[in-house]
């Protein structure tokens, strides 16, 4: 009998199989992503091309498209023109048409930059504060409140549409940035606070005496002590709020059309000639991709690494 | 330093009364130990003076000044927490210099001060170590390092030896110890282990039932214990207590239990009631074959030197503690009588020791 291997260690077939199945889940989870990222690289016509396309010759007309608006122009006129001055202005022309000017992405792209990441800070912010005081005072009716603030989540946001709508309407808040922020921070509070609350309830409160017999006030001990500590909630808080805001689509598709339009509601919008713009389409949810992607890999070693860990002996 | 005071100290939590009417004087520069067994309102006590929980009545002051509803912040104490209670983000420096930062100290001055705490515990070498790499002994040491750089008016201890493994606790004992004589500060610790108040402590407070029972240095506690919990909780074993169904009056000076005559050192307090407690500490006693009270041997201990003789008797158990020499066996027939005159009369009705030409 084998012996070398203890009972609790999973045998290599047993990780050869999970390793198996982790494979062909990422894999199929990544085939649309995939697709995705392939056509904002195709030109118009091989992006429609039937069979699809998977060997092609890369373009980036896509990426130029998205970012410019473009008028079709006669052949004498094009010629009349002087040479282009740069690669993108050579690519439009080869389509017969000019450059006339910056398209609407980049404002709506800026708008998702500061409505998700504003609405994000204020959720986890003012979810450390409610789940810290939660956490550590008697307040009256506590659990009633709590199960008040969870019973937000219960019915879909959607369902409370046209209220907001003509709250915002009356309020001056629609199509604006604040009103949005608000908006995404008040659907994402309800889970700041439940997520906080579990991760404040798990740093001992000697912490906070500590730091207030040291000299500090409790506020200050909030910031010093407790804040650092909870940094592995507040970044999976801070993703899931991030996640949500950046990628919602319905109440920004109602509240916004130009001021504070995100992204999400703009890229679908890009219409080429005769059709759907679909590499351009394809070049603005990849670039949508791209912020989510990078705030989850920076926190990610917040999520993996337990910063308290051997701290207390329990 | 500062002496500590609190007079008509009390702390309820709803119905429950953690701390009752407690009054104690803690001298400068004296290590006062709080014991009693868990739930007695002794952590409630010290948290109160550290500011951690604010009384329901009653004043404390540190020195001069009434501080009993200050913020901890404002009380220029250290406490020293059971778990320790370091920052986990921040290295052993970090930890050391956090409270002197608060107090706007010049860079250079806190390094100094930081450094100099360091090498007083021995600690200089792992000042860039993260808190999660060290052992038990050494965050000890770091958090008591932290409580010693501020310089405080008077050092809190909350058990901080309570997770330590025994050998780690002796040596932290001493250490302990030789601290407090090299710094003179004004320190008040608590425990429930009585070896660790006995070895360490200037004066002991028992407390039991949110009251403070006897404040005194420990030979006294020990040998003078002024209640019946007192004399049971301190020693290892505690008391040994028969049960006297005859009132004691003055000047009396001996005892039958069983129809046997026990002398007694002479009485200055009669008894409230005619029931009473004869009590004697186990090396005080001694076997015998023919005289004392009969029981059958039912445990033997040993503990080195010593041993100790559990022997059953129509007054419920005995402990004997005896010379290694001692030779019996389980089940044995034995006497068991009082070697010396250190007998204490607990009256049934107080608990309360009797004053005798023994304790007065």
């Amino acid at each position: 009998m084998d012996t070398s291997r203890s009972y609790l260690e999973p045998s290599s077939f047993s990780k050869k199989m999970a390793a198996a199945i982790i494979i062909v889940y990422a894999v199929v989870t990544l085939i649309p992503i995939s697709w995705m990222v392939m056509t904002s690289f195709k030109n118009v016509d091989s992006a429609i091309s039937y069979p699809p396309e998977v060997l092609f010759e890369p373009s980036l007309e896509g990426y130029v498209n998205l970012f410019t608006n473009r008028s079709r122009q006669s052949q004498e006129y094009l010629d009349s023109l002087p040479p282009p001055e740069n690669w993108y202005e050579e690519l439009v022309r080869s389509r017969e048409m000019v450059i006339t000017g910056p398209s609407k992405f980049l404002g709506r792209y800026s708008n998702s930059m500061i409505i998700g990441f504003g609405s994000t800070f204020a959720s986890v912010f003012l979810g450390a504060l409610a789940a810290y005081a939660f956490s550590r005072f008697r307040v009256p009716l506590k659990d009633d409140l709590l199960f008040f603030i969870l019973s937000t989540r219960m019915f879909p946001p959607i369902a409370v549409a046209v209220p907001i709508f003509i709250m915002y309407r009356k309020l001056g808040l629609g199509d604006t940035h604040l009103g949005m922020i608000i908006l995404y921070t008040v659907v994402n509070l309800s889970l700041a606070v439940w997520l906080l609350k579990g991760f404040m309830d798990e740093i001992p409160k000697e912490y906070e005496e500590a730091a207030m017999i040291d000299g500090y006030s409790r506020l200050q001990a909030f910031f010093k002590v407790v804040l650092p500590q909870a940094m592995t909630g507040i970044a999976a808080t801070a993703i899931f709020c991030m996640i949500f805001s950046w990628n919602e689509y319905a109440f920004a598709v109602l509240l916004t059309q130009f001021n504070a339009q995100t992204a999400p509601p703009f890229i679908p919008t890009i219409i080429g000639e005769g059709g759907l713009d679909w590499p351009a389409i394809g070049a603005g949810t990849t670039l949508f991709l791209l912020p989510v992607m990078i705030f989850t890999i920076i926190l990610r070693k917040h999520l993996l690494r337990g910063i308290t860990f051997g701290a207390v002996r329990k | 330093m500062s002496q500590i005071k609190i007079v008509n100290l009390q702390k309820s939590f709803g119905d429950f009364t953690a701390v009752k009417n407690s009054n104690l004087t803690i001298n400068d520069k004296e290590f006062f130990v709080l014991l009693g067994p868990s739930g007695c309102g002794k952590t409630t006590t010290l948290r109160m003076i550290a500011g951690l929980e604010l009384p329901t009545s009653g004043e404390i002051y540190l020195g001069d000044e009434e501080v009993g509803m200050l913020r901890a912040s404002e009380r220029d104490i250290a406490f020293v927490f059971q778990l320790f209670a370091l920052y986990p983000h921040m290295n052993v420096r970090n930890n050391l210099s956090f409270p002197l930062k608060m107090q706007g100290y010049k860079k250079s001055d806190i390094k100094n001060r930081v450094e100099e705490a360091a090498k007083l515990l021995r600690i200089d070498h792992i000042l860039n170590s993260n808190i999660s790499s060290l052992s038990g002994g050494d965050r000890q040491r770091v958090a008591l390092g932290r409580a010693l750089v501020r310089r405080p008016k008077a050092f809190l201890m909350d058990e901080p030896l309570g997770t330590l493994d025994a050998e780690f606790r002796e040596l932290m004992c001493l250490e302990l110890k030789k601290l407090h004589l090299d710094i003179g500060a004004t320190t008040v610790y608590v425990t429930h282990d009585q070896l660790e108040a006995m070895s360490l402590a200037d004066r002991i407070a028992v407390m039991d039932g949110g009251e403070i029972l006897q404040a005194d240095e420990p030979n006294i506690i020990y040998n003078k214990p002024k209640t019946k919990f007192v004399a049971s909780f301190i020693g290892s074993p505690g008391m040994n207590f028969f049960e006297v169904n005859e009132g004691i009056s003055k000047d009396q000076s001996f005892i039958n239990i069983e129809g046997t005559k026990f002398d007694i050192p002479k009485q200055l307090e009669e008894s409230n009631g005619s029931k009473n407690f004869f009590g004697i500490r186990p090396e005080n006693l001694t076997l015998s074959n023919s005289e004392g009270l009969k029981g059958s041997v039912f445990g033997l201990e040993y503990l080195g030197s010593r041993k100790i003789i559990t022997v059953k008797t129509s007054f419920g158990e005995i402990k004997v503690k005896t010379d290694i020499s001692v030779n019996v066996k389980l089940n044995e027939n034995v006497q068991v009588k009082p070697s010396n005159n250190n007998i204490i009369i607990f009256d049934g009705e107080t608990d309360k020791s009797l004053n005798s030409e023994f304790i007065k």
